[in-house]
């Protein structure tokens, strides 16, 4: 019996090595390496790209932009495309970590909506192109809370029947940047008085929330909590699930933020990676990415490629009158310190 | 395992009062094993009845389907995934028991030696730094070796997880050589057989139940592993749970349940099919 | 293996010919060349791939945080220093922090239950597994280990549908009438300790198995007709047999214990730091590489020390056996 144990271990070591040998050998002659988030990429888009270039894709996932920046910094090669947010952008081109690969003299640059051309993290769009963007905001069950959802009150200064229902990101900056904009201070603050005021708000908000976590669809789904704070894609698909949810837009404000498609300084197939970044501003290929991850994609025309449900939602086109979402840049290290030790005490 | 078989027929003329006693069963402990199974199969016993789930939602019950069974079997990226961890599971697990194994026949079995602290701690490494530290300093190391050598590929992938694994597969290979009886070594000896046979036909069969638990150890471990994979794995080294962590915001679909549903069934049938030979050639 | 376990007669020093002294120094040294033969394997991989980054990470804690992660090349033992004190940044003075104890203190405690926990269903299901048949017993560790060949996330997330307030054993409840109000399970540190026990239950039955595995039943057998109590043929007999599993177990449950985030992050709620999340987002968010290098050798420090001080202990009981 043993013995038996060991030979087929053997066995399905050595048939799994050579089985993965033969899967390199196996690759197309053109080859594209992707790393994304994970549940973001739509295979049909990958598919529709391997046919129209003959390019072999290999797609990986991450789950935080620090994670991956802290790979790609570490020195992993091997990748040709990342998809970073707005903020890691900026830090990713400031460190040198990026390709300049032009993407406005690219054919289908004439799509982009001009809005997005002109960004803090990539002024004119030299090294990067809109993959999707949304907003962060939270998530109310108007079946429990009746009143007004559009303030920020309701995360840190909840009413009886939300106290013990809270669902908070599990994200430094979310939470504290929820907090400044509620107390009506600026973002990237380091002014003293004013962060041991949020301190102290945050510490007391803390006793009326159940958990502190990414997974936000099935806390609402599941019944857990019955606000929670999210991005407007997962608000979304939650509400598919729990009809009375609806999303909030915060009278005093909240976050925006794009992901973008990036080509990594070095990368091995700088060409195809070109042809990719240009690939995803078509129309239709934008509108792939939106049904699959139920975000809006800033290409012009991509609307009428997309699920008819997604165009009238509320959480991707908010209601008339909404104020414009705040994309806040990355701050700097003494911030971050000071950030870091108010996260650290109210998690202690 | 022949080498005893145990009989626990109560010996008789016990004074009066002195209950029969059966050395195999220890007040309660067979109802604690026989728990311990229940709360270890109760999740997944969930998770298979969720993998059956028509719901997109891994937490709410709707109706009977198959569908995530489909679209698991369409999915390339999770069978991918799902294929990497057996690879990188099975070449971590070999060498990590081969290597432990030498390990723990040359540090116990005899009076202790120089050194044999440090030996210890050193072996136990891997377990004592947080995931995350071990994964970025190892990254900084391979890249270097990378940028050095030009040589890529998934072996560093396993090269990691054989050094995390080591200190799985030695500890109980170590204790179950500790404190063992060397008669029957020295016996062997005594008798003119070679020190391999001595090997082959006494140390190793007494060693074995140890091996057998490390290698599963080790395998869990491997197959578990997030953080240090999320740094090292290389493009197209996505393994299982690299996979699933990079859902958790996005959210997970029931598609997982079903590859591990798949997992688990598969392993059933091997070791199935191995019990069977095996007492077939009994 | 039998010329180096071959022993030697231990005859007094004086009456020892010259001759017998140099062949049984030839013998000694031929014993520790197999012996570190045998473990060069090992070792070489670990410190080529383990020690190695190891200094990586040493060097590191002592240097400055890079503006967007990594480090910059500037000498500084801020790290270290920052882990007990707080520096005012207008003032450049020193106040103690204990905030950074607290969740180490929190995690020592965590992965301390744990290990009791484990121990306490582990110890009797390990020796249940012992005394069945032999051809029975690699079937029982095949059932003991087959759950963990799915995925943590996945079971953990398993664990959370039973849990939750609308989970399986709620309804149940609910059905059954015995409550009318779901309790709470689920985001307790009943439930983190209950994932805990659950993520590390193999790690304790295996090494104590193969540890009792080779126990000799008759000796307990023996012990009892000599009107040995059953507590005293535990503490005499099976507990000296177990003892290198316990040992074994106990360490393979409390050291990654110690670092475990994902299970008290997901069955916890996320509220509370541990050690190990604390960390990771130094190297994340909080873009301080160099004081996640110092908390981590910190910590290393501390299961070091435990480590050798078993060692110390278990070499004195072991003797020249």
């Amino acid at each position: 019996m043993r013995k038996h144990l060991l030979t087929a271990a053997a066995v399905l070591a050595l048939g799994a090595g050579t089985l993965g040998l033969g899967a390199v050998q196996a690759r197309a002659a053109g080859e594209l390496h992707i790393y994304n988030w994970g549940n973001y990429t739509n295979p049909e888009l990958i598919k529709s790209f391997e046919k129209k270039y003959d390019v072999k894709v290999t797609l990986d996932d991450y789950d935080s932009n620090e994670m991956m920046l802290a790979k790609i910094k570490g020195g992993a090669a091997g990748y040709d495309i990342v998809v970073p947010s707005d903020y890691m952008v900026s830090v990713m081109a400031g460190e040198g970590l990026l390709e300049k690969t032009e993407p406005n003299q690219m054919a289908n640059f004439k799509n982009i909506n001009p809005k997005w051309i002109e960004v803090y993290w990539d002024k004119g769009r030299h090294y990067t192109v809109p993959w999707q963007w949304g907003t962060t905001a939270f998530t109310v069950d108007t079946a429990v809370y009746k009143g007004d959802v559009n303030t920020l009150k309701l995360e840190l200064d909840p009413p009886p029947e939300l106290k013990g229902r809270i669902n908070m990101l599990n994200d430094m900056n979310e939470v504290i940047n929820a907090g400044l904009r509620y107390l009506g201070y600026p973002r990237c603050n380091s002014n003293k008085e004013q962060l041991k005021e949020l301190s102290d708000l945050l510490i007391k908000a803390k006793a009326s929330w159940r958990t502190m976590d990414y997974a936000t669809i099935e806390k609402l789904t599941s019944g857990d909590v019955d606000l929670s704070q999210n991005w407007n894609g997962a608000a979304m698909r939650a509400r598919a699930q729990r009809p009375t949810l609806k999303y909030a837009y915060p009278k005093e404000g909240f976050t925006g933020w794009m992901d973008n498609v990036a080509v990594l300084k070095g990368a091995p197939n700088l060409e195809n990676a070109k042809l990719f970044q240009n690939f995803v501003m078509d129309p239709e290929n934008a509108a792939l990415i939106s049904n699959f991850a139920r975000y809006a994609n800033g290409i012009k025309g991509s609307e009428k490629f997309m699920d008819k449900d997604m165009v009238a939602a509320p959480e991707i086109i908010p209601p008339a009158g909404t104020q414009d979402p705040e994309f806040v840049p990355p701050c700097d290290q003494k911030v971050v310190d000071l950030y870091n030790r108010i996260w650290t005490n109210l998690k202690k | 395992m022949a080498d005893r078989t145990l009989q626990t027929t109560a010996p008789g003329g016990k004074p009066a009062g002195r209950r029969p006693f059966d050395l195999k069963r220890q007040t309660g402990f067979s109802e604690i094993a026989w728990f311990c199974l229940f709360v270890l199969y109760a999740p997944i016993a969930v998770l298979i009845v969720f993998s059956f789930n028509d719901n997109r939602s891994v937490t709410l019950w709707t109706e009977f389907s198959l569908r995530w069974y489909r679209s698991a079997l369409n999915n390339q990226g999770i069978q991918n995934a799902a294929m990497i961890s057996l690879q990188v599971g099975a070449v971590a697990t070999l060498v990590s028991t081969f290597f432990a194994t030498l390990a723990a026949l040359a540090t116990t079995r005899n009076e202790r030696f120089r050194g044999e602290g440090l030996v210890y701690a050193v072996i136990n490494q891997p377990l004592m730094i947080p995931e995350i530290v071990t994964a970025v300093a190892t990254l900084a190391l391979f890249a270097l070796i990378k940028q050095l050598t030009g040589v890529g590929g998934i072996g560093y992938l396993m090269l990691a997880h054989t050094v995390f694994c080591i200190p799985f597969a030695y500890m109980p290979i170590r204790a179950r050589l500790e404190d063992m009886n060397l008669t029957l070594e020295q016996a062997a000896a005594d008798l003119y057989a070679t020190p391999l046979q001595v090997f082959r036909r006494i140390t190793l069969p007494l060693m074995m139940p140890g091996i057998v638990a490390g290698a599963m150890l080790a395998f869990v471990v491997s197959f578990d592993d997030v953080i240090i994979t999320l740094m090292v794995a290389g493009p197209g080294e996505t393994t299982l749970p690299i996979y699933i962590f990079g859902q958790m915001r996005r959210g997970i679909t029931p598609e997982t349940n079903a590859v591990s549903t798949l997992i688990v069934l598969l392993s059933v049938v091997l070791v199935a099919l191995l019990f069977f030979f095996g007492k077939r050639r009994r | 293996m039998a010329a180096e376990t071959a022993s030697v007669p231990a005859t007094s020093a004086p009456a020892e010919t010259e001759r017998l002294r140099l062949a049984k120094a030839a013998i000694r040294r031929g014993k520790l060349r197999t012996r570190w033969l045998l473990l060069s394997p090992a070792l070489l991989t670990i410190v080529l791939v383990g020690l190695l980054p190891l200094s990586i990470i040493l060097v590191y804690s002592f240097l400055e945080p890079g503006t967007y992660g990594g480090v910059r090349w500037v000498f500084s033992t801020d790290a270290y220093v920052q882990f007990l004190f707080e520096r005012d940044l207008f003032e450049d003075t020193l106040t103690f922090n204990p905030a950074y104890l607290e969740i180490f203190w929190r995690s020592v405690e965590l992965a301390l239950l744990s290990t009791v926990g484990s121990l306490l269903i582990g110890f009797p299901t390990a020796y249940f597994i012992a005394t069945r048949p032999p051809s029975r017993r690699n079937l029982w560790l095949f059932l003991i280990t087959l759950p963990f060949w799915t995925n943590l996330l996945i079971r953990t997330f398993a664990m959370m549908l039973i849990l939750r307030d609308e989970g399986v054993i709620n309804i149940i409840l609910m059905k059954l009438g015995l409550i009318d109000q779901p309790l709470v399970l689920i985001y307790t540190d009943g439930a983190v300790f209950l994932g805990l026990v659950y993520s590390y239950l193999p790690f304790m039955v295996l090494p104590i198995y193969a540890a009792l595995e080779k126990l000799d039943f008759r000796l307990v057998e023996a012990a009892y007709d000599l009107y040995a109590t059953r507590g005293k043929v535990l503490r005499h007999v099976i507990l000296p047999v177990a003892k290198p599993g316990l040992v074994a177990g106990c360490i393979l449950v409390f050291v990654p214990g110690l670092g475990a985030y994902i299970t008290p992050e997901l069955l916890g709620g996320g509220k509370s730091l541990m050690i190990g999340n604390m960390i990771a987002i130094q190297f994340g968010n909080s873009r301080n590489w160099p004081f996640g290098s110092a908390a981590s050798l910190i910590l290393m420090a501390i299961v070091l020390v435990a480590l050798l001080v078993y060692v110390r202990y278990a070499g004195r009981r072991r003797g020249h056996g």
